[in-house]
Order: structure tokens, then sequence, then C-alpha cells
């Protein structure tokens, strides 16, 4: 007969609403877990998806997630002579915020060469861009309908595909655009910013001594058009060819003296230490102490539930109970609620994942290690009640 | 063959200057099939003698014999199982029944037969068997809360009888019962001891149940004053 199961069948709604407890705590250390693979997962994306063997950025700077990297577009050119090289893609990358119906609508918008690198390796609905021009591919989680508009900068955009699980390193859904489309929306200038930059570079031409009338307006011109270029990039993204040495092509970049070449494995480096490092000590820390906390809960109500049995342990003790039984009663308790309180929390993590703001991916190796330190937890929280059941003399069993 | 023999049974708590004598010198016999009577106001030592016969007081002097074997000579035993003892050999009744609450009547019996060791069928059988003899059996289902205290008493009675115990030890078995139902207990215990040939050694301050039984032992400062 086993008494754990009768004594809990006998106290099933307290013990439900103990686990119903339990598991919603289970369930957040889950979420924790998830929400930094989703972190991982969300910071990689981007890398993952280009399959780049290089970073080509602006020198001194950890670009183009990590830091803000600027450089000319047609350094592609240059690139593409370098022996070693397949393939050199400039790309863009800006963070858009705007109101659409109403509501903060956020996203990361890349800027790729249609048929280059940096682009969606795959859609679920749709096409991918084959214009040059006004046709955008979108994260399904923006909700935008292929064939649906989209008003960004001075143009209008067709969404002509979707993508799946396409985030920015900080978990924005991905928007492509072609890359000139993308340069048009991060550099050009308005009409009224042009009028005002025509004025200044005209008053800085007249500042200059030497310089004739007639000069000035040669020169103010070509002033202006290279003041307001937009042909510039973030990154070149380049993959290599097989038999290339990876370190002779980054040494003969780099001598170049204005740009870093960051390996694939280096910019992972850079986004894991610099951006996700700090949220796994977060999280870690949070489910530590959430963890902790279910540790005392169900030493509690454990310690409590021996409490509340003392006499009949101290019975079944005079009627010759062996140790082993108390120590079951109290030791399978506690791992029946740690069980059930664990599946409860599978439950409801599984049910409510989707609907997180932030990617939140459960990997089963880290429900398998929860499981197990569920299990330890229980083991440990029923020591008290255990050491208070051995502690009982039969003789308490006597008397009224 | 006496089922439980006590010869100058002493039980001192404590030591030095703390030291209290809680039974001095007891001695007492009692034959199988007899019910016996260890009677006595608060505090006279005769549940300090019940323990140590229950073996679950050692005693510091003394001699205990279960069966003609055994169990303490100025302290347990060696090598004694006392659990094993108490599971085959022993049947308690206790005041308040201590009928364990989340298990239903039959179950209360059964976890006496399991914890012996006899499972199963041949458990279920048992357990319905003195269920039945206590005019039980409709109640078999039944949570002690839901039983009349009469009632709990006679399934901690038939706990007490599962294992067939050579001696049946009861802590005052009719303290939380009306006359009528104290008196049927006695009754109960009485026949129960004759039919299985038990000696039932009841601890009672209780003067209305002292007619029914075969020997009455009178315990006074934890001496063993009067045997009738």
């Amino acid at each position: 007969m086993n008494l754990a199961l009768r004594d809990i069948r006998h106290h099933g709604s307290r013990f439900l609403q103990t686990c119903i407890g339990l598991s919603l705590l289970l369930a957040v250390v889950m979420g924790m877990a998830g929400i930094y693979r989703g972190l991982v997962s969300e910071a990689m994306t981007i890398l993952n998806d280009t399959g780049a063997d290089f970073w080509v950025v602006q020198q001194g700077t950890n670009g183009p997630f990590a830091a803000t990297s600027r450089m000319q577009e047609d350094l592609k050119y240059r690139l593409r002579t370098l022996p070693g090289i397949a393939q050199a893609s400039p790309v863009s990358y800006q963070n858009i915020q705007m109101e659409r119906h109403g509501k903060p609508f956020r996203f990361f918008l890349v800027g790729y060469e249609p048929g280059g690198m940096g682009g969606p390796s795959s859609v679920v609905s749709g096409r991918p861009i084959e214009r040059l021009h006004y046709e955008m591919v979108a994260d399904l989680s923006l909700g935008l309908p292929v064939g649906s508009r989209l008003e960004l900068g001075r143009s209008e955009y067709t969404i002509v595909g979707l993508t799946r699980n396409m985030a920015s390193s900080s978990g924005d859904p991905l928007v492509y655009v072609s890359l000139a489309d993308a340069q048009e929306i991060q550099f050009k200038a308005d009409n009224s910013a042009l009028r005002t930059d025509r004025v200044r570079i005209a008053r800085g031409l007249s500042a200059v001594d030497g310089l004739t009338i007639a000069q000035q307006q040669t020169i103010a011109p070509v002033v202006t058009t290279l003041a307001g270029g937009t042909h510039q990039i973030n990154a070149l993204v380049v993959r290599l060819k097989p038999s290339a040495n990876p370190l002779l092509v980054q040494e003969s970049i780099e001598r170049w003296g204005h740009l870093r070449a960051i390996s694939d494995s280096q910019q992972r480096a850079i986004l894991f230490e610099g951006m996700i490092a700090k949220a796994r000590k977060q999280i870690g820390l949070f489910s530590v102490i959430l963890l902790i906390i279910s540790a005392v809960i169900i030493s509690l109500i454990i310690y409590t539930m021996t409490l509340d049995k003392l006499k009949v342990i101290a019975t079944l003790k005079l009627i010759g109970a062996q140790n082993r039984v108390i120590v079951g009663l109290i030791l399978q308790q506690s791992l029946i609620m740690g069980v059930v309180a664990y599946l409860a929390a599978l439950v409801i993590i599984n049910l409510t994942y989707q609907k997180f703001p932030r990617r939140v991916e459960l990997v089963s190796g880290d429900l398998q290690a929860l499981f197990l330190i569920v299990l330890c937890i229980c083991v440990l929280a029923s020591v008290a009640g255990i050491r208070k059941a051995l502690s009982i003399e039969p003789a308490e069993a006597l008397g009224g | 063959m006496y089922a439980v023999e006590v010869e100058n049974l002493t039980k001192v708590y404590g030591s030095g200057d703390s030291a209290v004598t809680a039974l001095r010198d007891a001695s007492m016999q009692v034959k199988p099939g007899e019910l016996a009577a260890i009677l006595g106001p608060s505090g006279s030592g005769k549940t300090t003698l019940l323990t140590a016969i229950g073996l679950i007081n050692e005693p510091t002097r003394g001699r205990i014999s279960l069966g003609g074997v055994c169990v303490a000579n100025n302290g347990w035993q060696p090598g004694l199982d006392l659990k094993r003892l108490r599971r085959e050999q022993l049947g308690f009744i206790f005041q308040a029944h201590n009928l364990i609450p989340f298990l239903t009547a039959i179950e209360n019996v059964l976890v006496a037969l399991n914890l012996n060791g006899i499972t199963g069928k041949s458990a279920r059988n048992r357990a319905e068997e003195l269920l039945s003899a206590l005019n039980l059996a409709e109640r078999s289902q039944s949570y002690p809360a839901n039983l009349s205290g009469g009632q709990a008493q006679r399934v901690a009675i038939a706990r007490a009888l599962a294992n067939r115990p050579q001696v049946i030890l009861a802590d005052e078995p009719t303290a939380a019962l009306d006359t009528e139902n104290g008196l049927n207990v006695m009754a109960l215990l009485k026949s129960l001891a004759q039919e299985n040939n038990s000696a039932i050694l009841v601890v009672t301050h209780d003067h209305r149940m002292i007619a029914g039984f075969d020997r009455v032992f009178e315990v006074s400062d934890g001496r063993i004053v009067r045997e009738g």
C-alpha cells in the first residue's frame, strides 16, 4: 500500500493548490531558460542566415551589430579583386520605429543587393525581392501579409515575401529591402534638409579666401552631391573561396588601414560577450533565485505535511513500521509534488511560450536538466521533514 | 508459560539529582487468553509499564519475557529487532483510536498486515474477516472521520488483531467512549482474548470497567501495590 499516494488522495485539493503554485514558479524558470535560448538564437539569426566568413567593417569598430560602422559602398569592387574572396556583398542595417494603426511598429531594416549575400535565405510565403526598388520581404511576426503596403520614408513598399523567425539581436523582426532602397531610407535627406545643406555649403565656400563667385558656383553642386551621397553601407559580408587562407585574407583587408575584417567566430564572440553574457548572468541568477524559492516552498510544505502527520508517524512506528516506510512516505510525497508541478509547468509553458513578446526557445536538454534539478530539490527539501519524522518517538502515539 | 512475564522492572528517567523513578521493582504475569487491567491514577507509572512491555521504553533494570522469550534483562537484549517484535507479537490499541486519517477502515487494517509483509489477497481476506467479525463490514470503505467513536475503536481493535499477536496492549481504550460503548469495547476485548488466546493488558483509570477483567494490577507511585 502506498501511504504517500493515499495521503495525497485524501488531501487532494490542498496538494493540487500547492502543485499549481509551484508549477507557476517552475514555468517561470522554464520561461527564463527559454528566453535565454531565444536571446542567443535571435542574436545569431542574421549571422547564421548570412553565412559569411568575414564581416568587413569600419576600422576600430565592432560593427555592424555591436557598434556603428559606416563605409563607402564602392569598397565592394576593391574587395572582390582580392585573392581568395569568392563573394563580397554590401549590407546596411537600421532600427526603425514608426507608428502604425496608432501603435508603435518596430523592426530591423536590412538592405542587401538582390542576388548577393545578406538577404533572407528562404521565404515561407511569396517570393524574394526581384526588383531594385519598392519591394520588401518581412518577417511573419510583423503581421504584414503578402501584397500589403508599408509607407517608409518618402516611398511606399509592397510586401512580396515573408520569412519566419527572423529577428535582430535586439529581438526586432527583420524587414528586407534592396540596398538601394535601404540607403535611400537611411541616408537620403528630405527637400527641406537639402535646401538647408545647399545654403550651408554656399556659406562655407564664400568664406574660403581666393575663390571667386564663379568658382564657388561651380564647386557648390559637386560638394552638395558628395555631401548628400547615399552610397554608404554598414558592412561588407565576405565569403571566401574554399582554397583561401582566412588569415591571409584578413591581413590583406586590414593592411588597407581603414577597414577591419571580423571573422564569423569573432563576430559571434562580440555578440555573445557584449550582448548576451550579461543577460545570461541575469537570467541565470533569476532562475537560481526562483529554484531556491521553489526549494523553500517544497521544504516548507513537506515539513508542514510532516507536522500534520506526527501522530500518524508515531502510530506507524509503534506498530512496527521500518524507517524506510517513514522516509518513503515523506520522500515520495516530495517527489510526487515536484513531478506533478514540473509536468503542470511544462503544460503551462507550452501553452504560453509563443505569446511572449520575444522569442522563447524551449530546448529539451534544458527541460531535462530542470527536471533533474527539481528531483534533487525535492530530495533536499524533504530532508527537514524526514529528520523530524525520524526523531518522533513511538511513545508519542500514546495518550490523548 | 506466561504470555507476559515481568520481574522487578525499574525505570528511571534522567540521572543524578534530576532522576525520576517511574517504576520500581514491578513484577507481574499474564497468561494467554487473560484480560488484565493495569489500574492507577495519573502519574502512577502504568503507562511506563505498558510502554516497557510494548518494547517502546527501555527499562533501566529488571526482566521482561514475551511468550517465554526474554526481551529485556537490565535493558534490551542485544541483537533484538524491536520493530519486528512489535509487528509480529504485539498489538496496540490507543485511547483516541489513532487510526490513520487518510486510510479507509480496511486500509487501516491492511497497513498493519502490509508492514508485517502480508500483502495481496491474503491480507485483504484477513482484513475483511476481522472487520466482519467486528460488525464493520459495511463501513470498510469509510474514513475514520466518518466513523463513530465506537466504530473507530473497533477498527483499531481489528488493526491490533491483524497479525494475530500474542499480546495486545491497550492504553485507555474506553477513555474517549461513553459508558455503553466503553462496556461494549471491554466485552469485545474479553471475547477476543479468549478466542485468540492472546493476553490483553489494558491501562485504565476507569473503575466502571473493572468488573470485566480477569486480573487487575493496581499501580501506585511506580509500584504494583495490589494484584487481584
